[in-house]
């Protein structure tokens, strides 16, 4: 062991006494090609580091032959050759036709195009002028507020409505893709009949002809199954149907639901609530596995609050009094987790006894009757060593504190969450209890199990499922597949013809949340009217359609329904409805719509037994699922955006895997890809291994939302179905799990496009940086800017652009990444070119680990750091990447020729070239979703961030039009800005020292990347200020 | 071996390269022309129209403004082609019994647009924006030519890059103040470049930046 001493700066890693190698697992031979790794090495080698060290995958760190092997080469091997097993004859044969046939058509002249102007023109649209209109979106039947970009009728992007509670104008990867699903080419076009194609007409007529059966038994045998319910139009006429029909029954299912919370707060009050958390308020934040900034309706605003507040207070000198405290225990890394000042990775049994422990650590402050329950089950060890100095920071900040439990926790953790807000008296105000948005608050798993036993017992006759697909998204021990069978009459309503429709005798296709008039609450009850912005482009109905046939209306225009809503409950005000339905439209939201905030008493609590039990993880291993980040619970699965989103902790793609701690690992003897087989309850799972330092050792966790039969053409099969071994809940009970020789390859990107773990990512705790405002610089080899033979450029533009991102407080999320390939054009290309180190996405988010253990997480954005000496300009043989003289490295695509030096040259690896012909310039529902602003690149073609240079000219032009002078300061958002959920970047006028950039890099912890190679890069970024707890030593 | 060719020949060794550079030069110059022919950029070639319409009879003859029909030229991209509608606010008045004028009354009947052929037609690689250039003093006349004068429409201009940098380079020689825009027959009293140098910078035309590449190119 080195005695060196490490800077303050750094959380000491985890140092592992006299660990000698000779106890290391002996590297696994049966996987050819692969060794194990070797953890007990990896930590020697951590050890004999002195100061810092970041790495991004194992491999990198203990500099295995394949890593070395990619960061010099850029790409694999032979990744730009055409592996379709052409043979060498055929290539020349070929190629010497396309060269024979692409130079007869160059000499073709342009072909005439055509202007097609209106008969009779609309009013207020301005043919190359977008038009915005708010709106609301969707998700797991929770909204958030939009605002949707709208070309000549094409909605072509979705961002946040900055007036909107649900997310104050930011968004998430998953509200940004969402677009795409609009245009979907895979979507169901037509009413089908046992797979044939119908017609909406005859789907009425055989509705309607079982309806008026049933209606004189009063619905018996009728049932309805929604996923969970908050549109009060949807609502209403559910109820109004199941008054008409008494009988009938409505089931609700949604995989991803929320029954652990509700029932948290049955046991704990007595009733279902819904609990609102305001973070802004917030100063000392605990997460009991909530990946509150990730995952669930009100992530954005989470995100949003926690970190406006953090960035305000380490802007003005990182004050002990103002900066807010995040304390983390998780299973498995998370975005929040990655964030946090504090992070313990604990099996859930664990997590409970944290959640206990925590709880009778602050027993003083509880009402006797609680804390005589919680005492009476007993003592539980504290796994993490920090409960007393929590406990204490909790104290001191009563009323500005909250606890927050994950959706997957059980309602007791649900419960003591509430029990130890309430007796910190968050109650009112960082903690607020609504009576739940749905409009049916229901046991979902409970509420499926319900219907399945009835469609069992042959009690169900018709079935009309809306917007759901049961056939996949049910447990495995549902068997929803088989009791679907015994109903006469199936139905179903979804944009796909998915898993279920298949089994169904009609099939309707749902219209998309930008084609149809509805209405939905976001987290906090707030209403939003949702309009169309688009015809549907297929002949889709919407759920009210088909309720509307159901309840003897079809035919009633949904508008007129949705009207009927608003002009009954009054929520939009006295006098004239019209016009207050106007106002309601044009503002995105319904004022006063708020849920109001109920009064709780506390009952008394008792946990089971077996509560806290902690998981033995040198023997046992549990195995937990979790919804995707991006996929969910498998709806997103045809959206290519999200498949090709590196996940925001793992960075894999097109796959998912069974996650598992090193320790793990080698207890279990597997290595990286290796696939290990799942077996619970009579079903197995065969799914690739995945090592992901910082997850709890025991613990194998796995995602929803892949293994998909019937999402189209890009879902198809990614992945494994982790249904296939789930019950009730979010544990599988009785899982075993078992390694096997095979190995599948996963698309991972974490080593790609690497920069050599040089000093890039810089961070430091706020004591230190007290002590060291310009740790930053301190820590780091950096050479003045004049040691130049170059000129430097005399800059002209009034407007310079420059960028700063804040480490602080970035989460990873990739709400960047896909706001910019919607901004922008950007192709995905497919799990096999991924693997070749080809994804063409123009921001990166580097993720470093600190340790094999216990690692601290940090992201770093990556786009297009627009050098000032830009290296990729000098090498470009013919100009196509050239300077402009408001410091942008401009990329022109009609004359790039594809020799890809500028990309050899990049020191970032920031540039993406088109070797294939990515872009799909084919289908013609996806050319309406493409911005018209941007050029859709063809093969041979290089491209990169351009700092939304689309997005600067309409800004710049506007400017000069209205008096001229420089681009006022905010009038320019690009794309990753605006979605950025926790403002992390800025985006401005480096050439005015007021604009908000340019105060931001006047400040100490700004510091630019690679800088001693004198590229003078205009992203520059902030270091990353924790504030852990001075009493906690980790 | 005798040699197969001989000490006489080898001239034509050497006329070889001569003319291979010939031949080569040749066919790169016919290539890099071949754009500038007006065959090619069809300029002074007048488009065939579902309508013959005339801007000589409407623009000189009536006295119509370009704004009329051209309605966002000053805020959009796009300088607009009008409805039919807009043909219709006087030709459901005069002429409306013109067989030449059937397909314009058809459309409004059917409510099925006409379909007019591109005249001024930049590849789509380019992001031409009317609203800056009206805005900063460039005249109709300046890329469109006398269109007052235009019985048919056609193209006065190639609007290849070299001619769109010949004015991105020198905005000077062609800038005229804002009120004479859509003046067809404005000329400079006194000096152009004097005038020009001075509108330039009255306007605020940042010059340097006029070539950037992303201000056409995005």
């Amino acid at each position: 062991m080195t005695d060196t001493k490490l800077p303050t700066s750094q959380v000491p890693l985890v140092r592992i006494e006299n660990a000698p190698s000779e106890t290391a697992a002996p590297a696994d031979k049966s996987v050819p090609g692969r060794k194990q790794l070797d953890i007990a090495q990896l930590r020697q080698r951590l050890e004999k580091q002195d100061g810092p060290s970041y790495w991004r995958s194992l491999e990198e760190l203990s500099q295995s032959p394949e890593f070395t092997e990619l960061l010099h080469r850029e790409f694999p091997e032979n990744a730009t050759e055409w592996a379709d097993g052409f043979s060498r004859r055929n290539f020349i044969k070929l190629m010497g036709a396309s060269l024979a046939f692409g130079g007869l058509t160059a000499c073709t002249i342009q072909p005439d195009e055509k202007i097609v102007p209106w008969v009779r023109a609309p009013e207020n649209l301005i043919p190359g002028k977008p038009l915005y209109y708010a709106s609301a979106a969707s998700f797991g039947g929770i909204g958030t507020g939009i605002l949707v970009e709208s070309h000549m009728g094409r909605p072509t992007k979705v961002e946040g409505n900055p007036d909107h509670p649900s997310n104050l104008g930011s968004s998430d990867a998953v509200l940004q893709a969402s677009i795409l699903d609009l245009y979907d080419p895979d979507r169901a076009q037509a009413v089908t009949n046992a797979g044939h194609i119908s017609t909406w007409g005859r789907f009425v007529q055989a509705l309607s002809q079982h309806v008026e059966i049933l209606r004189l038994k009063h619905g018996e045998g009728l049932r309805i199954l929604t996923g969970a319910v908050t549109s009060p139009t949807l609502g209403r006429q559910l109820q109004t149907l199941l008054k008409a029909l008494p009988k009938a029954g409505w089931h609700q299912y949604d995989p991803a639901h929320n029954d652990n919370a509700i029932a948290g707060s049955q046991l704990a009050f007595g009733r279902a609530l819904d609990t609102v958390h305001d973070l802004a308020r917030a100063k000392i934040v605990v997460s009991l596995d909530a990946d509150f900034m990730q995952m669930g309706p009100a992530a954005v605003r989470h995100a949003r609050d926690f970190m406006q507040r953090r960035s305000s207070a380490v802007k003005s000198g990182a004050d002990a009094k103002s900066l807010n405290r995040l304390y983390t225990v998780e299973v498995t890394p998370s975005a929040t987790g990655s964030v946090s000042d504090h992070r313990a990775a604990l099996d859930s049994g664990r997590i409970e006894a944290f959640a206990a422990g925590l709880a009778q650590a602050l027993g003083a402050s509880m009402p006797a009757l609680i804390r005589r329950s919680i005492s009476e089950t007993g003592n539980f060890e504290d796994p993490t060593g920090w409960i007393p100095a929590l406990a204490e920071d909790l104290r001191a900040n009563r009323g500005a504190s909250v606890v927050m439990a994950g959706a997957q926790q059980s309602a007791e953790v649900h419960a003591l969450a509430h029990v130890i807000n309430n007796a910190l008296g968050n109650v009112g105000s960082t903690v607020h209890y609504i009576d739940p948005i749905e409009v049916e608050p229901t046991d979902h798993d409970a509420s499926l199990r319900r219907l399945v036993d009835d469609m069992n017992a042959g009690e169900v006759e018709a079935l009309v499922i809306l917007g759901v697909n049961p056939v996949y998204e049910a447990p495995s021990d549902v068997n929803f597949a088989s009791a679907l069978d015994k109903v006469d009459f199936r139905v179903q309503l979804s944009s796909h013809q998915d898993e279920t429709s298949k089994l169904s005798h009609w099939h309707v296709p749902e219209s998309h949340y930008l084609e149809g008039w509805s209405d939905v609450r976001s987290f906090d009850g707030t209403a939003t009217i949702v309009q169309p912005l688009i015809q549907p482009l297929y002949n889709s109905r919407s759920a009210h359609d088909l309720l509307a046939v159901l309840g003897g209306q079809g035919g009633k225009p949904v508008l007129d329904i949705v009207k009927e809503t608003w002009s009954n409950n009054g929520a939009l005000g006295s006098g004239d409805f019209d016009r207050n339905w106007q106002i309601a439209l044009h503002n995105g939201l319904v004022d006063g719509t708020r849920g109001e905030a109920q009064r709780v008493s506390l009952q008394s609590l008792s946990l089971p037994s077996e509560f806290g039990q902690p998981l033995d993880a040198e023997e046992a291993t549990e195995v937990l699922l979790r919804p995707d980040a991006y996929l969910g619970t498998g709806r997103n699965a045809n959206n290519g955006w999200l498949q090709e989103t590196p996940r925001p902790i793992t960075k894999l793609t097109w796959d998912n895997a069974a996650l598992v701690s090193p320790i793990t690992a080698q207890r279990l003897g597997v290595s990286n890809q290796q696939v290990l087989t799942i077996t619970a309850a009579g079903n197995t799972l065969a799914i690739p291994a995945w090592i992901v330092p910082g997850q709890a050792d025991g613990v194998v966790v796995v995602h929803l939302g892949y293994g998909r039969e019937a999402a189209g053409h890009v879902g198809n099969g990614v992945g494994a179905n982790a249904n296939r071994i789930r019950s009730t809940g979010w544990k599988v009970a009785g899982a075993t799990v078992a390694k096997t020789f095979d190995k599948h390859p996963l698309a991972c990107t974490q080593d790609h496009y690497s920069m050599e773990g040089r000093h890039l990512v810089r961070h430091a705790d706020a004591a230190h940086y007290r002590a060291h405002p310009n740790f930053a610089h301190e820590e780091a080899h950096e050479f003045p800017a004049e040691l130049t033979l170059y000129d430097s450029y005399d800059y002209q533009a009034p407007n310079q652009g420059g960028m700063t991102i804040d480490l602080s407080a970035c989460i990873g999320c990739n709400a960047c990444s896909v706001a910019c390939q919607s901004e922008n054009n950007i192709p995905i290309v497919g799990k096999d070119e991924v693997l070749n180190a080809r994804e063409m996405s123009w921001i990166r988010i580097d993720r470093y680990y600190t340790d094999v253990d216990d690692p601290e997480i940090l992201h770093q954005p990556i786009p297009c750091q627009q050098c000032e000496n830009a290296p990729c300009e000098l090498v470009c043989p013919v100009t196509a990447t050239s300077h402009s003289e408001e410091g942008l490295n401009d990329m022109v695509y009609n004359r790039c020729v594809g020799t890809r030096y500028c990309s050899n040259n990049c020191v970032y690896k920031v540039r993406r070239f088109n070797f294939l012909q990515y872009s799909d310039r084919e289908t013609e529902s996806l050319k309406l979703q493409r911005n018209p602003d941007v050029t859709v690149r063809s093969r041979g073609v290089m491209e990169k961030c351009t700092y939304c240079v689309q997005r600067i000219n309409a800004a710049r032009i506007d400017t000069k039009k209205s008096g001229g002078g420089a681009i006022p300061d905010g009038a320019v958002q690009t794309a990753c800005q605006q979605a950025c959920p926790t403002q992390a970047i800025a985006f401005g006028n480096v050439a005015d020292p007021e604009s908000q950039v340019s105060q931001l890099k006047a400040t100490k912890r700004n510091y630019g990347i690679l800088t001693e190679l004198n590229t003078k890069p205009r992203t520059t970024y902030l270091a990353r200020v924790n504030n852990p707890n001075p009493d906690i030593r980790s | 071996m005798a040699q197969v060719f001989g000490r006489s020949i080898n001239w034509a060794a050497r006329a070889s390269i001569l003319a291979v550079v010939v031949l080569v030069g040749g066919a790169l110059s016919v290539l890099l022309n071949i754009n500038r022919l007006d065959y090619v950029s069809f300029v002074g070639v007048a488009r065939d129209q579902p309508v013959p319409f005339s801007h000589k009879h409407h623009v000189t003859g009536m006295g119509i403004d370009c704004r009329y029909c051209h309605t966002t030229v000053e805020e959009a991209p796009f300088a607009g082609i009008p409805p039919v509608e807009t043909c219709m606010t006087c030709h459901s008045l005069v002429w409306t019994e013109a067989p030449l004028l059937e397909p314009v009354r058809a459309a409004f009947r059917d409510n099925k647009p006409l379909q007019w052929t591109r005249v001024h037609d930049l590849p789509d690689f380019v992001y031409f924006k009317h609203d800056i250039h009206i805005n900063k003093g460039i005249g109709c006349v300046s890329c469109h030519g006398q269109v007052d004068q235009m019985p048919l429409m056609w193209k006065e201009n190639t609007l290849n890059m070299e001619w769109c940098l010949e004015c991105h380079r020198n905005p000077e020689k062609h800038i005229r103040p804002r009120e004479h825009v859509f003046d067809m027959n404005w000329t400079p009293s006194g000096d152009q470049e004097k005038l020009g140098a001075q509108l330039v910078e009255d306007y605020g035309v940042q010059v340097q930046q006029l070539t950037d590449c992303s201000v056409c190119h995005l």
